[in-house]
């Protein structure tokens, strides 16, 4: 038997011991701290762990280390050459950074290996060949366009010899020297490199590692557990029961009504509950620890969905009943209005309920200090309210405790709730060692919040000459287990489900119902996703029956400046919805004529191809009268530097590029000397949360505004110290001018600091007021607007769809990184594509069927059809530099453009997603 | 728990079967790994003590042409058999199939031994070498044999092969002359799991406007690889039309049993589709074999 295996990892021979069960992944990570690859689903799906073994790409997670006996590896580690000292990029990781397909990173070494080996073999592929390469290397930032340009223009390069192709992006039409012109993120290098560290890349002296016992079963009561054999294991450090919690036995971001763990006696709503906590020396001790836990359990019938939620007759979930929210939106009379309309249709539709997927599983890492703090690693979308949930459960004051972001591997609001945070604070309380929470993509799938399933019924009216007079909607929202956001995502689900139209009477009642799935919460579109299908279709099923064109009907009801939304806001600017169907309309009229008449292709006449259009509307910001407001503060340092801080997320949509943009734009300095943090509650002020498409706004705003403050203090110090006007002092190309005489910023940290004075500034930024919903006013203080254009590819006999392009219009205000806002638009057409077609995140009977990612399909490459994107910039007032909100809005319409355009292609009208093609061949044909 | 505690690498198949006997059990041969490992970690199949790798048996690592047939070892890559001028020549339904089975990655290291040890009667590598009329080759202590594909399914995940001490070295196609060609095609659904829901594979033999001779499989069609020998009687000697595919189809729905798998397509819906599934996948090899 083989003691030793010999492998030559990046041009270094090493010989290691074997180790029993350990797979190449491991052996790299672990053994030889290459981190650079991945682990994001450990089941040979992702691709994310693909290094080169004797130059074929290999996913390492389930290749056995023992196997590279004498074989030769490449990591993502391996490529960078050093010429003298000086890193040397390769072109491929060259071409990734500057053609932005680097969103939140944690897929990329995957998808360069995979580049690579195939560059290797074929150096001038096609499109169709690099897609062929990458077809099982997902991105859930879903670069795909942007990844294949930047293989393109990599291997032109490596080919040729010439300099690398870049890509061409227009500035906005509202640029100034830096923001509104293309710019490379900050963490680019780092990502492409593998240097970039996320949390389960981080290991600490004697560091525990956790595993949660979830209860696995939807609806019970704990009748008894059973810790002594799982205590008693050798190597387990710690076993911990809801009597072990301190502090406050549940949390939540709203409502606190999620256990932290479930006790003896209590209530199980889920099959994610956790029933103990255990720490190890090892996850292998950890997880036969949790094995060897016994619990009983006394059944609970199931509420499988919101409907039966509010039945009468079923169990109480929670004290307060199984009813989350009431939502009520209250415009004009009902009666009035369909009494004015000509038509009135009606129609009932069903969304599914669909996973975030991030690449990055959640990790945590909870690090007991020497001066009785507790300190969290983890990648948050709300580091301060990890922090206040942390300390509750530990019952402590929340100062003691400090969440240390890291690089986040896509969040997209399933990295809002707590996941491992409080569990591993729990464990490395009590046995004061540092102790990581690692979830696998299995725990991950069953565990976090989803976006909500939700049935909509719409009732609409309208005059003969298309004219919407009336909008009346009912939605069940399926909130699952526990409230986590589900009353504000419903709450936007119904102020929203009318759509972007300006209709006189709108009725609308939403009831987010507590049931016994997964939870839901906050998903990228945040409800409107869901409602947007619902009022988007019917307005297709209206404009065949008016005989208008579904265009035209759009544009003449649409929002405008001087509006009246549904919830009665005026609007009063930055309302580009026309503009954006207009473009869209003209661009798909470029490329088909007459767009949604039916296309047979004369070869395979059962291919049929049209096109389909949908608009949509998303407020930027928290709205409904909560303070809207972010912390920024700037340092400027002796070398001429500066730091911008914040504690809002980056997780990949590109908020350090917007800070370290606008930082360099007022300070007039190069953003290579602006260093961005975020993430650190006891570094950074609270950005609050990233959510609601509101960083850009709220967190850009911050920082110009803690900027501006800075400049103005800098003004004043030189003002007085050198006897200056102060109007007569400006800021140029890292100095400070003044009658003809310059002192560079480095010069003046050091004066300022002579005289005592530190060179800092701290800007808390409110966003305007908002008024709560049903009182009228402003509910948001922007809006971003949509419009999409989508055509499909219908297989006739088979009901098999495929989106042969996306023509998207977003109205963002102003574009601030306009290469990083394609990144978002394609990405979230990309999202929305995979919700209208693959994706559905099954639960029967409260148990999760598609545990696993090999069941819950994300788009890959190959489905990505071509996607042109539009920018609409319609300022908005109080944005910086005018920009609003594009997270979200950009994959709201990409779902309805889909289906209208299925309908037009063979006559089958969706009202249900995932679409189903066999439901498509079954309105076909006859089929038994 | 590591789900396994020792690994051995045997260079011949001599050694394999030995280590399969003698090793601290349990004991399992491995090749890819990429349906076994998963299936241990995700609690399908017990933790093992010992895996025996067949990845670096040089005998099981050929494709070459043995007398009248092609052997191709148990332990090819997928992307071998996707890029050896040979297969190319003699199997294209294979090529097709493997073309179609998981992503590049994985295609690397999985092998159709892998594949088939598995015993599910409607994967793509599988539909291939039912329509190929394979045989594998197998090894156990008395040395080797060679047995019929389609005799080592015995049901859904159940292999005629005893694991403990057998293995699947290789598997023999006949070779193919210029009249003689095959294809396979498929349908997926999109969503959920990752299985295709139909698969087809078609041999013939032409001779002018003569199918001299055909083989079909489709996929699911039954508890074990389905063949449909019914349509294969009606259309062998016959002159090509499209009534004869017609009343081929008629024959192959007849005999073929579709079911409901939850969350993928109901039996009618495969119904439904096989039609032009079979169609195009025999009109397809039927121009090869003509060219």
């Amino acid at each position: 038997m083989k003691q030793e295996i010999t492998l030559t990892v990046n041009n270094k021979t090493i010989t290691l011991p074997i180790k029993p069960g350990e797979t190449l992944a491991s052996l790299l990570r672990l053994r030889l701290h290459l981190t650079g690859t991945k682990i994001g689903c450990d089941e040979a799906e992702c691709g994310a762990c693909t290094v080169l073994v004797d130059g074929e790409p290999m996913m390492s997670c389930i290749y056995p280390a023992a196997r590279a006996d004498g074989k030769s590896i490449v990591t993502i580690e391996g490529l960078v050459e050093r010429v003298q000292e000086v890193v040397k990029l390769h072109p491929l990781q060259e071409a990734f950074v500057q053609h932005g397909s680097v969103q939140c990173g944690f897929c990329i070494p995957g998808q360069i290996m995979t580049a690579y080996a195939l560059l290797k073999r074929n150096p001038n592929p096609t499109s169709d060949e690099v897609r062929y390469a990458l077809k099982d290397t997902l991105c859930r930032c879903a670069g795909y366009p942007m990844i294949e340009r930047a293989i393109l223009a990599a291997a032109h390069t490596l080919r040729t010899g010439e300099p690398l192709p870049l890509p061409k992006i227009p500035d906005s039409i509202h640029h100034k020297d830096i923001v509104g012109r293309t710019h490379l993120r900050p963490d680019g290098i780092d990502k492409v490199t593998g240097k970039a560290i996320f949390t389960d890349d981080l290991v600490f002296d004697g560091m525990l590692f956790a595993k949660a016992k979830r209860a696995m079963v939807p609806h019970a009561i704990l009748k008894s557990l059973d810790i002594t054999r799982a205590k008693a294991l050798d190597g387990v450090a710690a076993v911990l029961t809801a009597e072990g919690i301190p502090g406050e036995p549940k949390h939540g971001l709203v409502i606190f009504d999620w256990p932290a763990i479930i006790g003896v006696g209590e209530r199980i709503r889920y099959v994610g509950d956790t029933i103990a906590i255990i720490a190890a020396e090892t996850p292998e001790i950890a997880e036969q620890a949790a094995e060897l836990i016994e619990a009983e359990f006394e059944l609970l019938p199931v509420i499988t969905n919101p409907v039966q939620a509010l039945q009468d007759d079923q169990p109480q979930l929670h004290e307060t009943g199984n009813l989350l929210k009431h939502i009520k939106v209250r415009k004009g009379d009902m009666e009035t209005g369909f009494a004015a309309a000509d038509v009135i249709l009606e129609h009932t539709f069903h969304t599914q309920t669909t996973d975030h997927a991030f690449m990055e599983p959640e990790c945590s890492i909870a690090v007991p200090t020497d001066d009785n703090r507790m300190e969290i690693y983890v990648g948050s979308q709300i580091p301060y309210q990890d922090r206040s949930q942390v300390a509750r459960a530990l019952g402590w004051d929340e100062k003691r405790v400090r969440i240390v972001g890291q690089k986040m591997g896509g969040g997209f609001g399933g990295k809002e709730d707590i996941a491992g945070q409080i569990h591993a604070a729990l464990l490395a309380n009590v046995t004061q060692r540092p102790v990581k929470l690692l979830f696998d993509r299995h725990e991950s799938l069953l565990v976090h919040p989803k976006r909500h399933a939700t049935q909509i019924r719409v009732k609409i009216g309208a005059k003969t000459d298309g004219r919407i007079v009336a909008i009346e909607t009912e939605l069940y929202g399926d909130s699952g287990a526990y409230a986590s956001l589900g009353e504000k995502v419903m709450t936007r689900a119904t102020t929203h489900s009318a759509g972007p139209y300006d209709v006189e009477h709108v009725r609308a009642d939403c009831y987010a119902m507590y049931t016994n799935n997964p939870p839901s919460g906050a998903f990228r579109g945040f409800g409107v996703t869901q409602s947007a299908f619902a009022i988007e279709t019917i307005i297709d099923m209206l404009a065949e029956e008016l005989k208008i064109n579904p265009i035209e009907l759009r544009r003449m009801n649409a929002l405008h400046v001087g509006s009246i939304t549904n919830t009665g806001q005026e609007l009063t600017e930055s309302v580009g919805l026309t503009e954006c169907i207009d473009r869209v309309k003209d661009e798909m009229l470029l490329l088909t004529p007459d767009p949604f008449t039916p296309v047979v292709d004369p070869n395979t006449p059962h291919l049929v191809r049209s096109w389909g259009f949908a608009v949509a509307y998303k407020n930027t910001g928290l709205g409904g009268g909560a303070p809207d407001t972010s912390n920024a503060e700037i340092e400027m340092f002796e070398n001429g530097t500066f730091e911008i801080r914040c504690s809002s997320a980056e997780m990949g949509q590109g908020l350090v590029s917007v800070m370290q943009m606008v930082v360099s734009e007022e300070m007039e300095v190069p953003p290579t000397d602006v260093r961005v943090l975020v993430m650190d509650t006891d570094l950074t002020p609270n950005g609050g949360p990233t959510t609601a498409s509101r960083q850009t706004y709220v967190t850009g705003n911050a920082s110009r505004h803690a900027a501006i403050t800075l400049r103005n203090a800098l003004t004043a110090f030189v003002a007085e110290k050198f006897d200056i006007v102060p109007d007569q002092i400006y800021f140029k190309d890292g100095f400070v001018h003044a009658n003809g005489s310059k002192i560079a910023y480095g010069d003046l940290a050091k004066e300022m600091k002579r005289a005592g004075q530190t060179p800092r500034a701290l800007y808390a930024y409110e966003a305007p007021k908002t008024q709560p919903l049903g009182t009228g006013g402003d509910m948001h203080f922007a809006y971003s607007f949509a419009a999409q254009a989508a055509q499909v590819e219908v297989n006739k006999i088979t009901g098999e769809v495929k989106v042969l392009n996306v023509i998207a219009g977003n109205d963002v205000g102003m574009a601030v990184n306009p290469l990083g806002l394609q990144g978002q638009v394609e990405g979230g057409v990309m999202m929305g594509l995979g919700h209208c077609l693959t994706e559905e995140f099954i639960v029967k009977d409260g148990h999760v069927v598609t545990d696993y990612l090999a069941r819950y399909r994300m788009p890959g490459i190959m489905l990505t059809p071509e996607i042109k994107a539009i920018i609409v910039e319609h300022p908005t007032a109080e944005g910086p530099y005018g920009a609003k909100g594009v997270g979200e809005i950009c994959s709201i319409p990409t779902t309805p453009a889909i289906t209208n355009a299925i309908y037009n292609a063979v006559g089958v009208r969706l009202d249900r997603t995932p679409v189903d093609q066999e439901m498509i061949a079954r309105e076909l044909w006859d089929i038994e | 728990m590591n789900l396994w505690q020792e690994y051995r690498q045997p260079s011949t198949i001599f050694e394999a079967i030995q280590d399969l006997t003698n090793a601290p059990q349990p004991a399992l041969p491995i090749a890819g790994g990429s349906d076994l490992l998963l299936d241990i970690r995700q609690g399908r199949h017990a933790p093992v003590h010992t895996l025996i790798d067949l990845k670096g048996i040089p005998e099981m690592n050929l494709i070459e042409v043995r007398g009248d047939h092609l052997f191709i070892g148990a332990s090819v890559s997928i992307t071998q058999i996707l890029n050896n001028p040979l297969t190319n020549q003699h199997a294209q339904a294979l090529v097709e199939a493997c073309n179609l089975i998981a992503g590049p990655q994985v295609r690397n290291i999985a092998t159709l031994g892998g594949n088939v040890a598995h015993a599910l009667p409607a994967a793509d590598g599988t539909i291939a070498l039912v329509a190929l009329t394979a045989q594998a080759e197998i090894a156990s202590a008395d040395g080797l044999r060679r047995m019929d594909f389609v005799e080592l399914f015995l049901g859904p995940g159940r292999s005629a092969i005893n694991k403990a001490c057998e293995i699947i070295t290789g598997f023999y196609l006949p070779l193919t002359d210029e009249n003689q060609a095959s294809c396979f095609k498929r349908i997926m659904r999109p969503q959920g799991v990752a299985l295709p829901i139909l698969n087809c594979a078609v041999w013939v033999t032409r001779k002018a406007d003569v199918v001299v001779d055909t083989h079909i499989s489709v996929g699911p069609g039954g508890p074990t690889p389905f063949r449909a020998t019914q349509a294969e009687d009606v259309i062998r000697g016959q002159a090509m039309s499209e009534p004869l595919l017609a009343h081929a189809l008629d024959q192959l729905l007849t005999q073929a049993k579709f079911r409901t798998s939850a969350l993928r397509a109901t039996a009618g819906y495969r119904k439904h589709i096989v039609q032009g599934l079979f169609k195009d996948t025999f009109i397809t090899a039927w121009k090869r074999a003509g060219k």
